[in-house]
């Protein structure tokens, strides 16, 4: 009997609880109401690294500009979801999202093959993705009126590839291994079609998604012996990957995607990868305008380097905010598909470059890099050379 | 088809799987032996096999911290971090058991497979949890000791790195000590002996529950010192890295015959073997038709078309007679 009051104000307590708590926050919301802005990118696993930058990138930038829509009366926040870098879970999350009518945009995500079926879900209730990071076609090419980028494209960054690999390595054969994701297999395929037309000779084409043991794959290649190894893949594959062939005494140069661009292929593979080249839709924070400012901040507040996306995460939620300032013009309270239309509107000169959106989502002018590895510190990454720096618009859009 | 090429790289990929296959052979020992003295699968060994891989990195990086990387001969480098990694391993595998396997012996048999899948998971997060607090990172680089890297090659297509044959060569060692214990004194006896029949053993005075303990040590052990030689070998772990190569060492128990410790080895070799050929030979022979992705599609075929010819395994099942 002694017991039971005690239980009775517990339980009593707990009603209260749930219904005070969102009657408050909704008491709160009143002032004008809360957006959010959400990013998505794999925050734990092997490719954290780069996903974490995604969201510090994207928190920098609400921070420091969100004092415009704070004067209109409205609370800004970030909310940063993990995907994990999986499909599945990239989806679970954007049904999360759309759900939460609070939240106006989304940046993310770090994987072509996790953005795409993601946006399938954000394009139901016409949410706002800006991607700072996925370069397969198809994430555009879509011509879905949500969903943009900020990085290049890879049917651009395979060709690059292979033009630096016939123009400037001089390479008469290649072998090529793929991650089998869209992105990796995606890429390794555009530039494995015009390395053929260049008349590099491709010796192998293998899909793998191995991660710690290569011997058996790296046999066949070793006794091919071609004159470059390219690997469509994310560095936390390509790494031990490379390391690998450099120990069993493989002398093909190595080429990647963008997908090696992070300080952490350095960390894994050590000596075997300096003085590899890879292609990137998105430069190191040193070749960019307007850069030094930012790197500083980051620096300062998160006490590292930026890793590479995390200047396009910045612009990308700078557009973000831009475009849901414009669309709560007037006083009304902004909606979905104003963000996104207004979205293709801004023009905005960031830290990334000149920034406009063409009719399907892509950058007018995108920026394309061959960079060459310079150490094993990997604090030294974002010091990697810049051998070649393009600026080329994308492929004419299929008429539809 | 360039036959010549097939040929050229026979050797290497015989000596890739072999070093795979010894991998899973000391692997498969852990699950093999449980299941000879419970009749239940650990699946919780995939764990204690990576923690065995995370003790010997974490050892590496201090002694490379302090410097002492290329000082200290590597040979009693290794002999260290693989003592190191199996007692942590073993350890680990006995407190599993008093914890969560114990407590069910009398329960349902699908009860402790249950707790094991839970405590698999439970150390999976703990690793990351750990590891991300201590060294903020998620994957775990072997540092290189140079002297292990040392190459002999003896044909083009033919290129031995000392590391293989020291992996090798710790692995046999490792399963001529194990056969010896089992066959040899009165301590194997006693396990071989719980393993036929825990009643009758305990009735001749042997203490069933230490046995029990010891089996888990030893396959901890075992589990422990695969850890650190796949460290040692392929250079990249993460906590999640554990549970492929236990699922394949499970399967190479099953494919020698699970209880049976003579099976556990030649099953993993088996696979081994297995894998390597079809991860190097499938795409040469089929044009690029099938790549080396096809390569577990290829091993379990094999697999399964000798289990229906052989259901009991390559040696058969340890057959237990009980009253």
């Amino acid at each position: 009997m002694s017991r039971y009051p005690a239980r009775l104000t517990l339980a009593v307590l707990a009603v209260l609880a749930l219904v005070a708590l969102p009657a408050a926050s909704r008491l709160a919301a009143q002032g004008k109401g809360t957006i959010k802005i959400a990013t998505q990118s794999p925050l734990s696993g092997g490719q954290a690294a780069l996903g974490e930058g995604i969201k510090l990138g994207a928190q920098l930038a609400i921070e420091k500009f969100k004092g415009n829509l704070e004067k209109l009366g409205y609370k800004v926040e970030l909310v940063p979801f993990d995907d994990q870098a999986k499909p599945d879970v990239g989806v679970a999350n954007a049904k999360n999202i759309i759900a939460d009518k609070a939240i106006l945009a989304v940046i993310g995500h770090l994987n072509s093959g996790v953005a795409i079926p993601s946006s399938e879900v954000y394009k139901e209730v016409q949410l706002a993705m800006i991607s700072p990071a996925n370069t397969n076609p198809t994430v555009t090419d879509r011509g879905y009126a949500n969903v943009n980028r900020v990085c290049g494209r890879d049917d651009v960054q395979g060709v690059v590839g292979s033009e630096f690999a016939h123009g400037t390595m001089k390479v008469k054969s290649v072998y090529i291994i793929h991650d089998k994701t869209q992105y990796g297999q995606g890429v390794a395929e555009f530039f494995k079609a015009d390395a053929e037309k260049k008349g590099i000779k491709v010796l192998g084409f293998e899909g793998t998604e191995e991660k710690s043991n290569f011997d058996p794959i790296l046999t066949p290649v070793k006794a091919k012996n071609p004159g470059l190894i390219y690997f469509g893949g994310i560095y936390d594959q390509g790494a031990p990957f490379f390391k690998q062939a450099y120990e069993k005494g493989i002398k093909a140069k190595f080429l990647g995607p963008d997908g090696m661009d992070s300080s952490d292929l350095v960390k894994i593979a050590g000596k075997a990868v300096v003085g590899m080249y890879y292609t990137s839709a998105a430069g190191p924070a040193s070749a960019l305008p307007k850069a030094k400012q930012f790197v500083e901040d980051f620096k300062k507040k998160f006490g590292k380097n930026p890793e590479p996306y995390a200047a396009e995460a910045y612009d990308a939620a700078v557009i973000a905010l831009r475009a849901i300032e414009a669309a709560a013009k007037g006083g009304k309270a902004p909606t979905r598909e104003d963000v996104s239309a207004a979205i293709r509107k801004v023009k905005y000169n960031g830290i990334t470059g000149e920034i406009e959106f063409d009719g399907k989502g892509d950058r007018k002018k995108a920026l394309y890099f061959v960079l060459q590895v310079v150490s094993d510190n990997s604090e030294k990454w974002g010091d990697n050379k810049i051998v070649k720096q393009l600026t080329i618009a994308p492929p004419a859009m299929a008429k539809k | 088809m360039d036959v010549q090429l097939l040929v050229g790289i026979f050797p290497q990929v015989l000596l890739d799987g072999l070093i795979l296959g010894f991998m899973y052979a000391l692997i498969a020992l852990g699950y093999t032996m449980v299941y000879g003295v419970l009749e239940f699968i650990n699946f919780a060994h995939s764990e204690i096999f990576i923690i065995g891989a995370f003790v010997g990195v974490e050892i590496l990086l201090e002694v490379k911290a302090a410097g002492l990387l290329d000082v200290l001969p590597w040979p009693l480098l290794l002999l260290g971090v693989l003592a190191a990694g199996m007692a942590a391993s073993g350890l680990l595998a006995v407190a599993v058991e008093r914890v969560a396997y114990r407590p069910l012996r009398n329960a349902p048999r699908l009860i402790p497979l249950i707790s094991a899948i839970g405590v698999s998971f439970f150390l999976q997060d703990l690793i990351r949890l750990v590891e991300s607090l201590w060294r903020n990172a998620f994957n775990l680089v072997y540092p290189t000791i140079d002297a292990l890297n040392v190459r002999f090659e003896l044909a083009q297509t033919i290129d031995v790195p000392l590391k293989s044959l020291v992996v090798i060569g710790a692995a046999l060692a490792m399963l001529g000590v194990l056969w010896a214990l089992v066959n040899r004194t009165r301590v194997g006896t006693a396990i071989r002996a719980v393993a036929e029949d825990q009643a009758a053993a305990s009735l001749m005075g042997i203490n069933v529950n230490g046995i029990i303990s010891l089996t888990f040590l030893i396959g901890g052990a075992m589990g422990g010192a695969a850890g650190v030689l796949f460290g040692v070998q392929y250079g990249l772990i993460n906590p999640y890295t554990g549970f492929v190569p236990g699922l394949k060492a499970f399967t190479a128990a099953v494919l020698g015959g699970i209880g049976n410790i003579p099976g556990a080895m030649l099953g993993g070799i088996v696979l081994g073997l297995l894998e390597a050929f079809a991860a190097s030979y499938l795409s040469l022979l089929t044009g690029g038709a099938f790549g080396a992705e096809y390569k577990d599609i290829f091993a379990f075929s094999v697999l399964i078309l000798i289990l229906i010819f052989r259901p009991k395994g390559l040696l058969g099942e340890v057959v237990r007679g009980r009253a």
